[in-house]
C-alpha cells in the first residue's frame, strides 16, 4: 500500500469515527422529539398470546390491497396457510398464488416467460429493483418480512429491565408492532403528508398509506383507521415471527418440564447430602 | 489432588483396556471418586454451567451450519430461511443465540465467584490464567458469530472493531487490510470470520481441557479459602454429591435459558440486525452485544484512539495479573471486610460500565464511564495495598471446621 492511500484511508476512518460520534448525538436528541409509542394489547403478547387468524386475514388484506403497491414482503405465498398463521385454505393459497404473474425460465429454448404464480413462489416484488423503487419513489420501501422485528424504540432505564421478566407487564417483546401502530397513527399535520410524529426526525418518505374505510373487511370488523394499524402491525408481526404459537406453545410444556425436574432434583439432591454437614 | 487411584477393574474388558489405556481409572477418578470440598456453594455450580453451555452451542452451532451460507449477498437470507423453512430451525437460532448470551452471564458470574472467594491465588495462578484465556477466545468467538447473519449491527459492529487495530501505530492499516481480506468489509471477511467462528470453539473446548485438568491438580477452592487436608472429614466425593448439585444447578440454569429461548428471544438482539448489512447506510447506534458493553465504555472513554484500544485490552489483560496484584494472605472475601465491600463496587461499577456503553457517546456518559474506567483499573491498583490497611477475620483451621461452625447454631436451636 503506497503512503498515499494510507494517508486517505486513515483520514476515512477518522472521519468515519467522528461521523460515528457526531450521528450518534444527533439521533440521541432526535430521539428526545419524538414521542414514545404507547404499548397496545396484542392478542399475540404475553407467555399464552398466540396470533388471532381473522386479525391475520384481515391484516393480509390491507397488505394485499394497499401496502404491496411499494413494499416487499420476501415471504412464501405458501406460509399464508401454515398452522398459527393467516391459515387460508389449500385452495385459497392457490388460487391466491395462481392471481399473480411471475417470471420464470429460462425454458428449453432459453427463453423467460410468464406463468401463473405457485404456492411455493414468494410474493412478487412491486418493482424489479431498490433502485428501480427508489426512482420511483424517491426512497425505496423496506422489505415488509422482518420490518416488525427490525423496528423498536428506547425503553430506558429501568423498564429495559422489566421487559425481560416474567412478571405482569413484562415480557414485552411487541415494540416493533407497537412502533408500526404509532407510525400509522402519527399523521397528524393535514398540510404535510410526510410529517410524522413518531418517525425519528418526523420527516418520513412515506406520505399517510392509510384512510378510514380504504379497505372493505367482508366480517364487518368497523373500517377504522385503529382497528387498520392493529390488524396490519399483527400480520406483520406475523410475517416477521411465524412460528411464535407453536415457539410458545412448546414453551410452556418445556418449562413445565423443566420446573418438575427441579423439584425432582432438588430432593435428590437433598437426599443425597442427608448424611454430610456441609 | 491425584491420590492412589482407587479405581478397581472387575471386568475383563477393563483391565484389557486399562493395561493399554486407563481412560477409564482416569475417567473415575476425575469426575467419580474426586474428593470435593464438602462446604461449596451453588456459585460453584457455574463452573458445570459452563460446561454444558459450550457442549449446547456447540451442538446447536454445528446444526445451524447445516444449513447457513457464509456468503455476503445470501447470508442473511440463510439465516431467514433457517428461522422459517428448517425443521425446528427457529429453535436452534434462538438456542444459539440467546445460548451466547447466557454462556458470558454464566461466566461473568463464574469469574466473579474466582475474584470473591481468591480462587485464583496460589496454587491456582495457572489455572486463573487459563481462565483468562478462555475468556479472551469465547469473546474473539462471540463477536465473530455475532457478525455470521450478516445484518445492519453485524456489518457495521464488525467495522467499529477491526477499525481498532487501525491504531496501532506504523502496521495499523495493513494489519486491518489483512483482518478484512482487503480494502473494506466483505465476502472475505464473512468467510474468514466464519471460518475462525466454527474453529475457536473447539480451542475453547481443548483450553477447558487443561483448565479442568490444572483444577484437578490443586483441587477446587471453596468458600471459606482454606485448603483440603484431611480428604475423608473435608471432602465429599464427586459423584453423586457434586454431579447431582450441578445437575440442579444447570436445571435451574435451563428455566433461565428456556425462558429466553421460547419467551423473549429477540430482547437480547439488537432490532438492527433484522435489517440486511448495507455497506452504506450506517445505523444512528452502533452498539455490541450486551457482553461486550463494560469494554466498549473503556474504550470510548479515552478520546485518543490508540490509547482507548489499549486501556480496552489492558481492561481484560490485567485480570491475568489478579494472583500477584492481590498480596493478601487471606483467600476468601468471607473473612476480608474490606475486599470485600471493593468487590461488591467492583461489581457495580462493571454494571455502571455496561449501562454506559449501551448509551450514545454523549454527556453525561462519557464523563460517567470515564470515572468508572478509572474506578475499574483503580479497583486492581488498590489490592497490592489492601493487607497494609486490612484487618481480616480469623479464618476457620480446617473446612470440617468450617462446616461444623455453620451447622452448630443450627442443631443448639433443635
Amino acid at each position: 500500500m503506497t503512503f498515499a492511500s494510507s494517508f486517505t484511508k486513515i483520514v476515512g476512518a477518522a472521519t468515519a469515527l467522528a461521523a460515528v460520534v457526531a450521528l450518534s448525538n444527533l439521533a440521541a436528541r432526535a430521539e428526545e422529539e419524538q414521542p414514545n409509542p404507547t404499548r397496545q394489547e396484542w392478542s399475540f403478547a404475553g407467555p399464552f398470546g398466540t396470533y388471532d387468524k381473522a386479525q391475520l386475514q384481515r391484516g393480509f388484506k390491507i397488505y394485499k390491497e394497499v401496502c404491496s403497491n411499494c413494499h416487499e414482503l420476501h415471504i412464501p405465498i405458501r406460509t399464508l396457510g401454515q398452522p398459527g398463521g393467516p391459515e387460508l385454505s389449500v385452495d385459497e393459497v392457490k388460487a391466491l398464488a395462481a392471481s399473480y404473474t411471475v417470471k420464470d425460465g429460462p425454458n428449453a429454448a432459453g427463453e423467460m416467460f410468464d406463468r401463473p404464480g405457485r404456492p411455493s413462489d414468494y410474493f412478487p416484488t412491486p418493482f424489479p429493483n431498490p433502485e428501480a423503487a427508489a426512482a420511483a419513489l424517491g426512497n425505496a420501501p423496506p422489505d415488509m418480512s422482518l420490518l416488525a422485528k427490525a423496528r423498536k424504540y428506547e425503553r430506558g432505564f429501568p423498564a429495559f429491565v422489566f421487559d425481560a421478566l416474567p412478571i405482569p407487564g413484562g415480557m414485552y417483546q411487541e415494540l416493533g408492532p407497537d412502533y408500526i401502530y404509532a407510525i400509522l397513527h402519527g399523521y397528524e399535520k393535514d398540510d404535510d403528508p410526510n410529517w410524522n410524529a413518531y418517525f425519528p426526525g418526523h420527516k418520513i418518505a412515506m406520505g399517510k398509506p392509510l384512510v378510514e374505510g380504504q379497505v372493505d373487511y367482508p366480517d364487518g370488523t368497523p373500517t377504522t383507521l385503529d382497528q387498520y394499524a392493529k390488524d396490519v402491525a399483527s400480520f406483520l408481526y406475523w410475517a416477521a415471527e411465524p412460528t411464535l404459537d407453536q415457539r410458545k406453545s412448546i414453551g410452556a410444556k418445556v418449562m413445565i418440564f423443566l420446573l418438575i425436574l427441579s423439584c425432582l432434583m432438588y430432593f435428590t439432591k437433598r437426599t443425597i447430602w442427608s448424611d454430610v454437614a456441609h | 489432588m491425584h491420590g492412589l487411584s482407587t479405581f478397581e477393574p472387575k471386568n475383563g474388558f477393563v483391565k484389557w483396556l486399562e493395561a493399554r489405556l486407563p481412560i477409564l481409572s482416569f475417567g473415575y477418578d476425575s469426575f467419580v471418586a474426586y474428593p470435593t470440598p464438602k462446604n461449596l456453594n451453588y456459585w460453584w455450580t457455574f463452573g458445570a454451567i459452563l460446561s454444558f453451555m459450550l457442549i449446547a452451542q456447540i451442538v446447536t452451532g454445528v446444526v445451524l451450519t447445516m444449513h447457513y451460507t457464509p456468503e455476503a449477498t445470501m447470508a442473511f437470507s440463510s439465516v431467514e430461511k433457517i428461522m422459517r423453512d428448517v425443521n425446528w430451525g427457529w429453535f436452534l437460532r434462538y438456542a444459539h443465540s440467546n445460548g451466547a448470551s447466557l454462556f458470558f452471564f454464566a461466566v461473568y458470574v463464574h469469574m466473579f465467584r474466582g475474584i470473591y472467594y481468591g480462587s485464583y491465588k496460589n496454587p491456582r495462578e495457572v489455572l486463573w490464567i487459563l481462565g483468562v484465556i478462555i475468556f479472551l477466545l469465547m469473546m474473539a468467538t462471540g463477536f465473530m458469530g455475532y457478525v455470521l447473519p450478516w445484518g445492519q449491527m453485524s456489518f457495521w459492529g464488525a467495522t467499529v472493531i477491526t477499525n481498532l487495530f487501525s491504531a496501532i501505530p506504523l502496521v495499523g492499516n495493513d494489519i486491518t487490510t489483512w483482518l478484512w481480506g482487503g480494502y473494506s468489509i466483505d465476502n472475505p471477511t464473512l468467510n474468514r470470520f466464519f471460518a475462525l467462528h466454527y474453529l475457536l470453539p473447539f480451542a475453547i473446548a481443548a483450553v477447558v481441557g487443561l483448565h479442568v485438568w490444572a483444577l484437578h491438580v490443586t483441587g477446587q477452592n471453596n468458600p471459606d479459602g482454606v485448603e483440603i487436608q484431611d480428604i475423608k472429614k473435608d471432602c465429599v466425593p464427586f459423584t453423586p454429591h457434586a454431579t447431582m448439585k450441578d445437575g440442579l444447578g444447570i436445571t435451574v440454569f435451563l428455566l433461565l435459558y428456556c425462558w429466553f429461548i421460547f419467551y423473549v428471544p429477540n430482547y437480547l438482539g439488537d432490532a438492527d440486525n433484522y435489517i440486511p448489512a448495507n455497506p452504506m447506510k450506517t445505523p444512528p447506534h452502533i452498539v455490541p452485544e450486551w457482553y461486550f458493553l463494560p469494554y466498549y465504555a473503556i474504550l470510548r472513554s479515552i478520546p485518543d484512539k490508540l490509547a482507548g484500544v489499549i486501556a480496552m485490552f489492558a481492561a481484560i489483560a490485567v485480570l491475568a495479573f489478579l494472583p500477584w496484584l492481590d498480596t493478601s494472605k487471606v483467600r476468601s472475601a468471607k473473612y476480608r471486610p474490606l475486599y470485600k465491600k471493593l468487590f461488591w463496587g467492583f461489581v457495580l461499577v462493571g454494571i455502571g460500565l455496561g449501562y454506559c456503553g449501551a448509551m450514545p457517546a454523549a454527556e453525561p456518559y462519557v464523563t460517567a464511564s470515564r470515572i468508572l474506567s478509572l474506578l475499574y483499573f483503580g479497583f486492581f491498583a488498590a489490592l497490592p495495598f489492601l493487607p497494609k490497611f486490612e484487618r481480616t477475620l480469623p479464618v476457620p483451621a480446617t473446612i470440617a471446621e468450617a462446616v461444623l461452625a455453620k451447622s452448630e447454631p443450627v442443631k443448639t436451636a433443635k
